[in-house]
């Protein structure tokens, strides 16, 4: 991106002004990302906002935001580019139905004109990748999930990673005309290969601080008291202390402060607590740990 | 700055963590783009580029503390405000006026939690009772650690908030406020407590120099720590990292599963996708393979020093229970028990753990080891059930106290069995020392791994699903 951010600082204000609140490593980390002109990954648990800051960043820089959900068996056709063989083949059929009326002899040329014009770009389906290398326009290019990549697919990302080109056979090599801002996210279901990993920033995302938490709670959700939204927070980063199956989210945090807000409930004790859990922790183990860990603690 | 930082990554890589040239250099480039004097992007930026798994921050941020903590330290020093308290001559462990007028500070801060009087309040803790003059020692800084929350008696000032209105004292509170409030005064104490720790290091490291300090302080990271000799901490550390080590080995082995061998041709999907490029198969479609899941048995000893090491691995190997057609797990010490339903319905480690303890009769004689009567024990109630689809896994120093190591049981074992493999958590080199008998056994085994840690552990893992 040409039209960089002056200093960090500037990052953490301009993110913020999208509604999305970065700590000191964010914004450092997007900051460098446009700086050394390195992709980010950022990993950590679901509903940590991972995605959220790609789009935030998007909306900052005015950008375009080009997505790529990675999912088991993706492959070249769908990440990088793919020829239109559907449209290729009725190339053929037409050239052959043009050939049939002209005479022999005519044949040969025929061939290397329909060859040139068939692996030409009328015929080339961009994919995410390609499409963000190409873009004239500034574009954020968010690689969603990528640990859900097999490790040898992973590898179709290095080239657009450290070099910014995509090299089509056909075609030859197309760089980037301008250096897109990359963002990877990981869920860490596995250990991403090192190759990879080389080429980021390495950003971890965790769960929030109660003070961090409660700022999303109130730039998110309208009409919620400053009161209510630090005891949300505080009841969040106690369930979080539990050693539950699935700690609550940012997400579901703003899911029940949206909720306690619509039901008009501007204090939350035990039992309406127990009542909205639901809404914050989706396995029956989580709750029943939950329910019994703030009733028992409730008498003495 | 550039000698300053190969030293930190020198240091860095001592610790254990793989810092790549690529990754120093981008640090060094990373450098150039952040304002030197804001401490909190200088640190941001070295932990982006040099740091590239989550496990690792820890250590990131202990050596980082030791290596350019100098500067903040003089920073301080600029004449706070309690420097009088300190220079007023309030000799340690003198319960004067230093101390009373500490711990109405010590008060005031917890109170308020507001983080610059919670360092202030450590600064003078550690100035006042640290001792750190006295001790010349190679420490890394604990014994001063101990000391000098022992002397600022800081459960003592938690007792005395939690009395106030403020944190539910006197019934002032409804119970979930109560609680709340409690836990943010955990959470301050535990700030507090984190910067006593990084003032001492501040003054090691001003007094000794970085480099001693860093190499005092070096542990080792989670997956490396030694299983059989684990402390309290690290245990609890360990046992943290056990769920996201078992998920990410459980969807590996699953997408190898996967992805292994393509099924037979389905003539019928491939037709159908056919039309899509007017009926020219251009994409064959397979059929999913049908998968083959090893049964897996586990038989652990569980007596105490290796207790540890099989709660590990009985608990990884049931969070991944989904990767296999059946787990069952059994523990002797000389005697032999099935545990399997202890871990039914079982949410943690913990509980899985606690009904073990409860339930299971693994004492026939004297409680302690005796691999051959165990597993004599083990061969004649469950040999039967031995198939040729069971991969039994024995968890064991095999240190049986000069009992008869009766390695027969083992050859009957390995005949009826699809695989038989042993982890020893020693030392190799320690093997077939003393009263060792792995020697014995290992003729019948496919394999004997030494395992000591959650890597080597997590690896075997992979390896035999």
């Amino acid at each position: 991106m040409s039209d960089g951010f002056d200093d960090i600082g500037a990052v953490g204000a301009g993110l913020a002004a999208t509604g999305y609140l970065a700590d000191d490593a964010i914004a450092t980390a997007v900051y460098l990302a446009q700086a050394l002109r390195k992709p980010v990954l950022v990993e950590g648990p679901a509903g940590t906002g991972k995605t959220e800051l790609a789009k935030s960043v998007a909306a900052m820089t005015g950008a375009r935001l080009i997505r790529l959900q990675c999912y088991e068996g993706l492959d070249e056709s769908r990440a990088l580019y793919e020829w239109d063989y559907r449209k290729q083949l009725l190339r053929i059929q037409a050239g052959q139905r043009e050939q049939d009326g002209s005479s022999p002899g005519a044949g040969d040329q025929g061939w290397d004109g329909v060859e040139d014009d068939l692996f030409s770009e009328r015929f080339l389906l961009t994919r995410p990748l390609l499409e963000a290398i190409r873009a004239p326009d500034p574009v954020v290019l968010l690689v969603d999930e990528v640990d859900r990549l097999e490790v040898e697919t992973e590898a179709l990302l290095l080239e657009v990673l450290s070099d910014y080109q995509v090299s089509i056979p056909e075609l030859g090599t197309v760089a980037a005309t301008r250096i897109p801002l990359v963002v990877l996210t990981s869920n860490n279901t596995r250990e991403l290969s090192e190759a990879l990993k080389r080429r980021c920033l390495y950003l971890p995302l965790d769960y929030p601080d109660v003070e961090r938490e409660r700022a999303i709670v109130m730039a998110k959700v309208p009409d919620v008291s400053e009161r209510l939204a630090e005891q949300v927070a505080r009841v969040v980063r106690s369930l979080r202390a539990l050693d539950l199956q699935k700690p609550p989210s940012v997400s579901e945090t703003l899911d029940w402060a949206r909720t306690l807000v619509l039901l008009s409930i501007d204090h939350v004790d035990v039992e309406r607590a127990c009542h909205t859990l639901p809404l914050l922790l989706k396995h029956r183990g989580d709750l029943a740990k939950a329910t019994k860990s703030l009733t028992v603690s409730g008498i003495d | 700055m550039l000698a300053a930082l190969a030293g930190f990554v020198d240091e860095l890589r001592a610790a254990g963590m793989p810092v790549s040239l690529t990754e120093h250099l981008d640090a060094a480039q990373a450098l150039t783009h952040v304002p030197l004097d804001d401490r909190g992007a200088f640190r941001a930026a070295l932990a982006t580029t040099l740091v590239k798994q989550a496990a690792h921050r820890a250590t990131f941020d202990a050596v980082f503390g030791v290596w350019f903590s100098l500067g903040r330290a003089t920073v301080l020093g600029d004449g706070g405000s309690g420097d009088d308290l300190v220079a007023s001559g309030a000799s340690p462990d003198d319960d004067g006026a230093g101390g009373d007028d500490l711990a109405a500070r010590l008060d005031a801060a917890l109170a308020s939690g507001d983080p610059a009087l919670l360092a202030e309040v450590a600064r003078l803790a550690v100035a006042l009772h640290a001792d750190l003059r006295a001790d010349r020692r190679l420490g890394a800084g604990s014994y001063e650690r101990y000391r000098t929350l022992r002397q600022l008696d800081l459960d003592g000032a938690l007792a005395r908030l939690r009395g106030r209105p403020q944190f539910g004292g006197d019934d002032a509170l409804d119970p979930l406020e109560t609680r709340l409030a409690r836990e943010e005064l955990e959470v301050r104490a535990a700030r507090l407590r984190e910067e006593i720790e990084a003032e001492i290091r501040r003054r090691l490291v001003a007094e000794r120099g970085a480099a001693s300090v860093a190499q005092a302080l070096r542990r080792p990271l989670p997956a490396d720590v030694e299983l059989m000799h684990a402390s309290r901490d690290e245990l609890a550390q360990l046992r943290r990292s056990l769920a996201p080590l078992a998920t990410a080995l459980a969807a590996r082995l699953a997408r190898r599963r996967r992805h292994r061998r393509r099924g037979h041709l389905d003539m019928r999907a491939t037709v159908r996708h056919s039309l899509g490029s007017g009926g020219v198969p251009v994409e064959p479609r397979f059929r999913r393979p049908h998968l083959a899941k090893p049964e897996i048995w586990v038989v652990a000893d569980v007596s105490g020093s290796v207790a540890a090491f099989a709660r590990f691995t009985l608990a990884l190997v049931h969070a991944m229970s989904g990767q296999f057609s059946a787990v069952r797990s059994f523990v002797f010490v000389d005697g032999v028990d099935e545990v399997t339903r202890c871990f039914e319905g079982a949410v943690d480690l913990d509980t899985a753990v606690r009904r073990i303890n409860a339930e299971a009769d693994v004492v026939a004689a004297e409680g302690h080891s005796d691999y051959g009567a165990a597993l004599e024990a083990f061969w004649a109630r469950y040999g039967a059930d031995v198939g040729p689809r069971t991969t039994v896994v024995l968890l064991g120093d095999a240190r049986s106290n000069y009992h008869p190591a009766r390695p027969w049981v083992m050859a009957e074992l390995s005949r009826a069995a699809r695989h038989v493999h042993w982890l020893n958590p020693e030392p190799r080199a320690y093997w077939d020392s003393g009263d060792s008998v792995i020697g014995d056994y290992a003729p019948y085994c496919d394999g004997v791994h030494e395992c000591r840690n959650l890597r080597q552990l997590g690896r075997f893992v992979e390896a035999v699903a």
